[in-house]
């Protein structure tokens, strides 16, 4: 066939042929010369732009969480830890169906069934290779359980992880707190960068006041991670060289606390099944040796997180669990104030040391009809200040009441620290109310109720009326009785630890104010009265206090939840049980040297001596050391 | 005792370097081709045992693939250019039948219609990369050249109807290289430098019909290569990544197996398209210009073969697989570095993958041929 082509020129077409090869070739070099100075730009010229940018790419900066530090009682034991838990989790992109697994592990028990749509959508919205929290803390059986069926379950697993232990929170859930997760509030008010990691804070208590000594700094660590966001392990490969250095998280202090668990235990049992509050304390340091509120809550189910119903359960019972009555429930204090009207009384000398009344039961202000009745009908007959004390005569105080009046009433309450917050180191605390003209003047709007009526200064004798104080408040001013005016904040704290170079710090006590009296005299007086209600012939607390083997003060008292018309028998069985007085009792001892003062309040408790003054007492037994022999 | 040739080859004893290049020569192999190609597959084989996440399975089933493919351009070597040439018009009917077929009943994957199943599976479009240039050569190899402008546009033909049907696959970076090759064929043939000039100013109205023509995926990257920093988390991925694995591999790279970009799969594509950028993070500059020479030598030791062949046919169509070789280089190293928009292009013998690469084989088989049946042709 070539040789039927005459025009065909084998010479010239291999000429053309090379010439265009070294056209396209010339076209070629240029073009790879393109590529070339490309490459050099990229990784010559722009290298370290490039370089910087790899790193950013996969270098990421994790915050680690520091470790909350310890809480302490005063002998050493432990109120709060970080126990590991091992919490079930679930990684979505390796879980084929999740709609069965979740259902399996609801047969197995290993989650609340109630929580599968929950959980399946928390498991649909976040990043598909981050664990979702199926259980928070597994117990034991729980863990065996899902180990044997572990293979038919992949993408989910168990994970330890520290958690917030109470190892006896029923006891100390009211004076330690607890901590919860970290909610939105929080975020505003915490410092992102110590709380980077972090995911829970303390809500109450200790937990909260000292929540920036507790908590510590969060650290951060650079961590790979590839193109999904997903870590890589450090030992996989060599990428991990040119990190910049990490910073470790500082832990927070180590708390020691003047709480002694003994007496919290012994309070909460004492107070097992009612409604009410115990506070002890040092009355030479103003250290809280204890704080008990009834009734109680685990607050591990706080830490460890628990399910809605559970918290509606503690939300809405009728008995307030969460309610820190220690430090937030305002009561009448009753006949509790009487010590301290009688040192107003004698030192303003609106009564003396010989001054007697005779009491029949009742007592009837000047040109009125009005009966102000003693808590015991019949009278107590013939009383002075001493006895008007031991007895809880309330006549005697009803007769004086006006010649104290009502403004230095409200001096004396207040230089004991009444109507003021106390100062103590646990959040939330309420001041209270000890009234004063003034302070009616202020409250109300309408004029004719800014009046104050001397009827308002009887019952104010006796702590009824506008009167409010809290528990610790009532402890605080029993300690200052039994220091004879020497005042201390209260504190729950006694000493903090840094637990890396294991340096204590101890709290110094803040002295107050003291209570001063013209005439020291006094003080002997009212101590000596308080001294007859435990240890008297005739003190209301005489079968509680009588046989101790040491010298101890108290005052009885009893509130009124409501009041009772004029001349109407007063029947206890016929009032429902949350009508009852609030029983009080107040009590410091040993009277020379006085170690330890208690506050006890039991609501509805109806008898001040007979119901709460048994609780101060054991308190005081186990404290001094005399719990062994009473038993 | 003196074993004859082909007693050595079956008994397997080494021969000689002379006898060696007598064995090669009987093969129709040649040698500084192959030995080219095999250093390229080795250098390839380095970096994708990287570029797979060390993945054992996967390297050796490209070490497979790689063998298959050296099988095909030794059988492909085998024909002699005169066979091939006959049976030219036969292998580009029948590509253009199968091309069809694909688009009425071809097995879809990943959005595009490019596979057909006649027992085996495969892309009737491998079939056009070698049937285009060797047709076109084929209808030039006994008229006049340069070719005037009818014939001229009788192979445009040739060329258009096998790249419309494979664009509307649709498979534009294949259909390109496709066009290329026919196109290298009438430049080398001598397409007079003025015409080329026209037909370039053309393309700017061509251009714009194409881009009407385009998919959307295929007009959003041409846009992401003007400005991937408009949308460095969709389109502009790719390229951000790629650039950024090249540039801070510097002179001597990271390191083999130690390129965070790919080891870490910030980079897409890393063990196909993208390759070369593992290979420019972890071997650096040196890395790349070692395999850019490797590959010019390649070109280069074609081209020789191309201008020595002693027929039309044969030496068009050694030329224009010699630069479409080329074409792949360039296109899959210009669109890593960002220069020219995402087409998918694999590096050609170093990407994963296998269909591509038993053509580019066979190719290179053909090109062998040409040179060792050189003696056999008539002057």
């Amino acid at each position: 066939m070539d040789l039927l082509s005459p025009i065909k020129d084998h010479h010239s077409e291999r000429r053309i042929f090379i010439a265009r090869v070294i056209l396209t070739s010339v076209v070629g070099i240029l073009l790879l010369g393109l590529v070339i100075a490309r490459l050099v730009q990229l990784q010559v010229f722009d290298y370290e732009h490039f370089a910087e940018r790899s790193l950013g790419n996969r270098v990421r900066i994790e915050a680690v969480p520091p470790i909350r530090g310890l809480v302490f009682d005063r002998q050493g034991r432990v109120l709060a830890e970080n126990l590991p838990a091992y919490q079930l989790e679930l990684i979505p992109e390796q879980v084929p169906d999740i709609d069965t697994t979740l259902q399996r592990l609801a047969r197995l028990e290993l989650i609340d069934a109630s929580d599968i749509p929950r959980l399946r959508e928390l498991s649909a919205s976040g990043p598909r290779f981050k664990p979702v929290a199926l259980n928070p803390r597994l117990d034991d059986e729980q863990i065996a359980r899902f180990a044997i069926q572990r293979p038919r379950f992949p993408g989910v697993d168990f994970r330890p992880r520290l958690v917030r232990h109470y190892p006896n929170g029923e006891y100390i859930a009211h004076a330690v707190g607890y901590v919860a997760a970290l909610s939105t509030a929080d975020l505003e008010r915490l410092d992102p960068s110590r709380y980077a990691g972090t995911t829970q804070t303390g809500k109450t208590g200790i937990e909260n006041s000292y929540e920036s000594r507790l908590h510590g700094d969060s650290g951060f660590r650079h961590i790979v991670t590839n193109a999904r966001g997903r870590r890589v392990p450090a030992e996989s490969r060599d990428l991990q060289e040119t990190l910049p250095g990490d910073e470790h998280p500082t832990p927070g202090y180590n708390l020691f606390l003047s709480i002694d668990l003994d007496l919290q235990a012994l309070a909460t049992e004492k107070l097992a099944g009612r409604r009410g509050a115990v506070v002890a304390m040092d009355p030479w340091s103003g250290e809280v040796l204890a704080l008990v509120s009834a009734p109680s809550f685990d607050p591990n189910l706080f830490a460890v997180g628990m399910s809605q119903s559970q918290f509606s359960a503690l939300q809405q019972d009728m008995d307030r669990p969460l309610f820190n009555r220690a430090v937030r429930g305002t009561y009448p204090p009753g006949s509790t104030i009487k010590p301290m009207l009688a040192l107003a009384a004698l030192e303003t000398g609106a009564t003396d040391l010989e001054r007697r009344t005779v009491c029949y039961g009742f007592f009837i202000l000047p040109n009125t009809t009005h009966r102000y009745r003693d808590w015991k009908p019949e009278g107590h007959g013939e009383v002075d200040i001493h006895e008007a004390i031991a007895q809880s005569c309330d006549v005697y105080f009803y007769e004086i009441s006006n010649d104290i009046g009502i403004d230095r009433m409200h001096d004396y309450l207040t230089r004991f620290g009444l109507g003021n917050q106390t100062g103590v180191d646990v959040a939330g605390e309420r001041p209270g109310l000890v009234p004063s003209t003034e302070w009616k003047r202020n409250a109300f709007r309408n004029p004719s109720d800014q009046r104050w009526f001397l009827g308002e200064t009887v019952i104010a004798s006796i702590g009824q009326g506008f009167m409010l104080a809290t528990p610790l408040q009532l402890a605080t001013a029993t300690a200052a009785l039994a220091t004879r005016g020497v005042r201390y904040e209260p504190r729950l704290v006694a000493a903090w630890e840094d637990p890396l170079s294991g340096e204590r710090t101890l709290a110094s006590p803040v002295r107050l104010d003291d209570v001063e009296l013209d005439d020291d005299t006094n003080w002997d007086a009212v101590i000596g009265a308080m001294n007859s209600v435990m240890q008297g012939p005739r003190g209301t607390a005489r079968a509680v206090g009588s046989g101790a083997p040491y010298r101890v003060a108290g005052k009885s008292g009893t509130a009124q939840v409501f009041s009772v018309a004029q001349d109407e028998e007063y029947d206890e069985e016929e009032i429902e049980d949350r009508l009852k007085d609030h029983a009080l009792f107040i009590a410091f001892a040993p009277v020379e040297n006085p170690q330890i003062a208690v506050a006890v309040i039991v609501e509805n408790g109806s008898s001040g001596s007979g119901v709460a003054a048994p609780i101060a007492k054991a308190l005081i037994d186990k404290y001094l050391g005399y719990d062994d022999a009473a038993d | 005792m003196r074993l004859t040739e082909t007693q050595r080859l079956v008994t397997g004893k080494a021969a000689p370097l002379g006898d060696f290049t007598r064995l090669l020569r009987r093969l129709h192999i040649d040698g500084p081709l192959l030995g080219g190609l095999l250093l390229i597959c080795a250098f390839g084989l380095v970096v994708l045992y990287s570029a797979v996440g060390e993945d054992m399975r996967l390297w050796v089933n490209q070490v497979v693939r790689l063998s298959v493919a050296l099988v095909a351009m030794l059988v492909a070597a085998q024909f002699s250019p005169d066979f091939l040439r006959r049976w030219t018009p036969w292998a580009y009917l029948g590509g253009l039948v199968l091309l069809a077929l694909v688009l009425v009943t071809g097995e879809v994957g990943q959005g595009a219609r490019r596979w057909l199943d006649l027992g085996i599976r495969f892309q009737p479009s491998e079939i056009m990369k070698l049937a285009v240039p060797m047709m076109a050569a084929w209808y030039l190899h006994d008229r006049h050249i340069p070719p005037r402008l009818g014939q001229i546009a009788i192979i445009a033909l040739i060329i258009v109807a096998p790249t419309v049907l494979i664009a509307r696959q649709p498979d534009l970076g294949t259909a390109l290289l496709i066009a290329a090759s026919g196109v290298i064929v009438i430049i080398l043939a001598g397409l007079s430098i003025r015409l080329m000039l026209a037909l370039a100013l053309l393309s700017v109205p061509g251009a714009y019909a194409l881009w009407n023509f385009m998919q959307d995926y295929q007009k959003q990257r041409v846009l992401t290569l003007l400005n991937p920093d408009s949308d460095p988390l969709g389109a502009g991925y790719n390229i951000i990544q790629s650039k950024i694995a090249i540039g801070s591999g510097g002179l001597f790279g990271k390191g083999w197996t130690n390129g965070s970009q790919a080891q870490l799969e910030f980079l897409p594509e890393r063990d196909t398209d993208f390759i070369f950028a593992v290979m420019g993070e972890e071997l650096g500059l040196l890395g790349v210009l070692t395999l850019l020479t490797l590959y010019m030598f390649v070109v280069a030791r074609g081209l020789f073969i191309a201008i020595q062949a002693h027929s039309t046919y044969a030496r068009l169509l050694a030329g224009s697989i010699s630069l479409t070789f080329f074409v792949y280089v360039f296109v899959n190293t210009a669109m890593v570095t960002g220069l020219v928009p995402v087409v998918g292009i694999p590096l050609p013998l170093v990407s994963f993958g296998g269909t591509s690469m038993v053509t580019l084989m066979a190719g290179f088989g053909i090109l062998m041929s040409i040179h060792s049946h050189r003696k056999l042709l008539p002057q």
